[in-house]
């Protein structure tokens, strides 16, 4: 681990979120959401996930699956990275026919998974992909993010009881606790309470750390999993952070950057 | 495995029994192969295959919207996955996962509805299943096959687990059903088999009601009205061709479904009949969308008109208006 070439990794997600989102114009798109996953995906693809471009499906390739889709300008920010989209990809986001819309579409070539957007559900499939390494001997990871408004969903602790009973060790789970839903603060909306103490009561090894600290996401990511349990990392995080217009704003949830906002944002980067 | 050697067995033990059975079968052929439940081995026949195959069994505990996530999950990853409970737990409480998973993702599993229909009437509505064709046949991408007795159920499982795409197979009646395959015959998804025929008028069914028709064909035919029986297993892709033939060469048309006639079968014979611009009458029989008090199989089945006596009422009241 090289903290020099996290932090940029980091930063090209950011610079690839806002330009994609500026791209997109009045359709509009989700950038706080985006925004307060940057960094854990930053780390994740570019020293932790084993993915490659490849013209053929790896079956041996780590599994990441973006059960928040909505956040997905973070993922294709980070396969751009990876070089397993184009730059110029970016470009159609939620145009006509485009492969790259507002919500993820499985694509496995290009490192989508599954297409996901109805919250709730991506767990699950991680859960049913983790049984399958198991069932296969084979050693690849399923890594899943979540968002703590998702945990509003039942189904996200239908899942993970399974994913404890099943003893998925080969699972990790971060759920991007930035505090707020779409429309409002989760202590307002649907209170979260203590997420941690809740995951770690369903039975997991559970961690929460600062989720833009790139050494402490790494550290935690990277420690080897011995207690036959599924991981889960409850990563405290700012919508929108990176930016100050847009940090702890939830107007900017989904919202259009115009060309005056996002010349003054770049700056910040 | 002679299957048709055990047509009276199977039809002893019911679909749900047999569905166990065959699953020992199918386990033997398919490594790849994996059931998944909500905790209900029980109740589908599934305890020896959890014995004897515990590798390939995962229960998920109740807890049907993970149960889809999960097998969605396996089959993406290149199992052959069925999955199983009772049909309205099957079906409408993890409908948002099968359509996302299985509909738009395309991943196949093939989900065995238990105990469709009214069977359950005597547990009440939660557990009778009347809506479970209606809203997974508004989902791109998921065949929908009622078998109308075990061994069809045989012949279902067997083309189902290799198809093309997701298949929802509905079982329907209890123990001691009904025979309506007495031998061996060309099973083939999406094709109709007519199991009596019949000049004056046809009755299209699909499930172990076909019983309740076949009995009402042979009271009618006492009476001079010759009825053919179609068995429309297959919902859908459903049988264009037959059921154009049936709206050219009859006046009169009979749709029995233990469902409601809104969604149904019932709906998917009128819309094709619409299409085709027919002067053949369609009367569809079933539920007519309400919940009815709760009873016993044969009491629900009078109700909704589905009985043997209450198919013959229907056909003598609407044969009379039309000219032989």
């Amino acid at each position: 681990m090289k903290i020099v070439k996290l932090k940029n990794f980091a930063k090209q997600v950011r610079k690839n979120i806002i330009y994609t989102a500026y791209k997109a114009g009045a359709k509009s798109a989700h950038i706080g959401g985006a925004l307060s996953i940057a960094d854990l995906v930053a780390v994740l693809y570019s020293d932790i996930i084993k993915i490659k471009k490849s013209n053929k499906i790896d079956e041996n390739r780590d599994r990441f699956i973006l059960s928040k889709g909505h956040a997905c300008l973070a993922l294709y920010s980070a396969l751009v990275e990876k070089k397993l989209l184009k730059k110029k990809d970016l470009e159609t986001f939620e145009s006509d026919g485009s492969k790259l819309l507002g919500h993820p579409i499985i694509n496995k070539i290009d490192g989508i998974e599954f297409s996901t957007g109805s919250l709730g559900m991506g767990l699950s499939l991680g859960v049913g992909v983790a049984l399958a390494a198991k069932k296969k001997k084979k050693n690849y990871k399923v890594f899943v993010i979540i968002g703590d408004g998702e945990c509003n969903e039942g189904s996200i602790w239908e899942t993970i009881l399974s994913a404890s009973h099943f003893k998925l060790d080969n699972m990790t789970i971060i759920v991007d606790r930035n505090n707020y839903q779409q429309t409002g603060k989760n202590s307002d909306i649907m209170d979260l309470k203590n997420l941690k103490s809740k995951f770690a009561s369903f039975g997991c090894d559970t961690f929460e750390i600062n989720g833009h600290d790139l050494k402490k996401i790494y550290s935690v990511l990277s420690k080897k999993n011995t207690k036959k349990k599924p991981k889960v990392i409850v990563a405290n995080t700012i919508k929108g952070k990176g930016f100050k217009l847009f940090e702890n704003n939830n107007n900017w949830h989904h919202s259009v950057i115009t060309k005056s906002i996002y010349k003054e944002i770049l700056r910040e980067i | 495995m002679n299957a048709e050697k055990n047509i009276k067995l199977w039809s002893t033990l019911g679909m749900r029994a047999t569905f166990g059975l065959i699953a020992l079968e199918l386990a033997k052929k398919n490594p790849e192969l994996i059931i998944t439940t909500s905790d209900v081995s029980t109740s589908a026949g599934l305890d020896r295959f959890k014995k004897q195959h515990p590798d390939q069994y995962i229960d998920v505990g109740i807890a049907e919207q993970n149960l889809i996530g999960v097998s969605a999950g396996l089959s993406s990853e290149g199992f052959k996955v069925i999955s199983t409970t009772f049909s309205p737990f099957q079906t409408l409480r993890c409908c948002e996962q099968i359509k996302v998973n299985l509909g738009y993702m395309k991943h196949k599993v093939c989900m065995v509805g238990l105990a469709s229909g009214l069977v359950l009437g005597n547990l009440g509505f939660t557990h009778c299943s009347i809506e479970d064709i209606g809203s997974l046949r508004s989902i791109p991408n998921i065949t929908i096959i009622v078998p109308s007795d075990p061994y069809e159920l045989f012949k279902v499982l067997s083309e189902a687990i290799n198809y093309r795409e997701s298949v929802y197979i509905r079982l329907t009646a209890g123990s001691n059903s009904k025979i309506i395959n007495k031998k061996d015959y060309d099973f083939k998804i999406g094709k109709a088999v007519e199991i009596l025929p019949g000049k004056d008028v046809a009755i299209i069914g699909c499930g172990n009601i076909l019983s309740n028709c076949l009995d009402a064909a042979k009271i009618l035919k006492q009476k001079n009205i010759d009825c053919s029986v179609i068995n429309m297993h297959t919902i859908k892709p459903i049988d264009n061709e037959k059921i154009k033939n049936i709206s050219k060469d009859y006046s009169l048309a009979l749709t029995v479904e233990e469902h409601n006639i809104i969604g149904g079968l019932g709906s998917s014979v009128s819309e094709i009949f619409s299409d085709q611009g027919s002067n053949c009458k369609l009367i569809r029989i079933g539920a007519e969308d309400f919940y009815s008090t709760g009873g016993s199989y044969d009491y629900l089945k009078n109700i909704y008109g589905l009985s043997t006596e209450k198919i013959v009422e229907k056909i003598l009241s609407n044969f009379k208006q039309n000219e032989k």
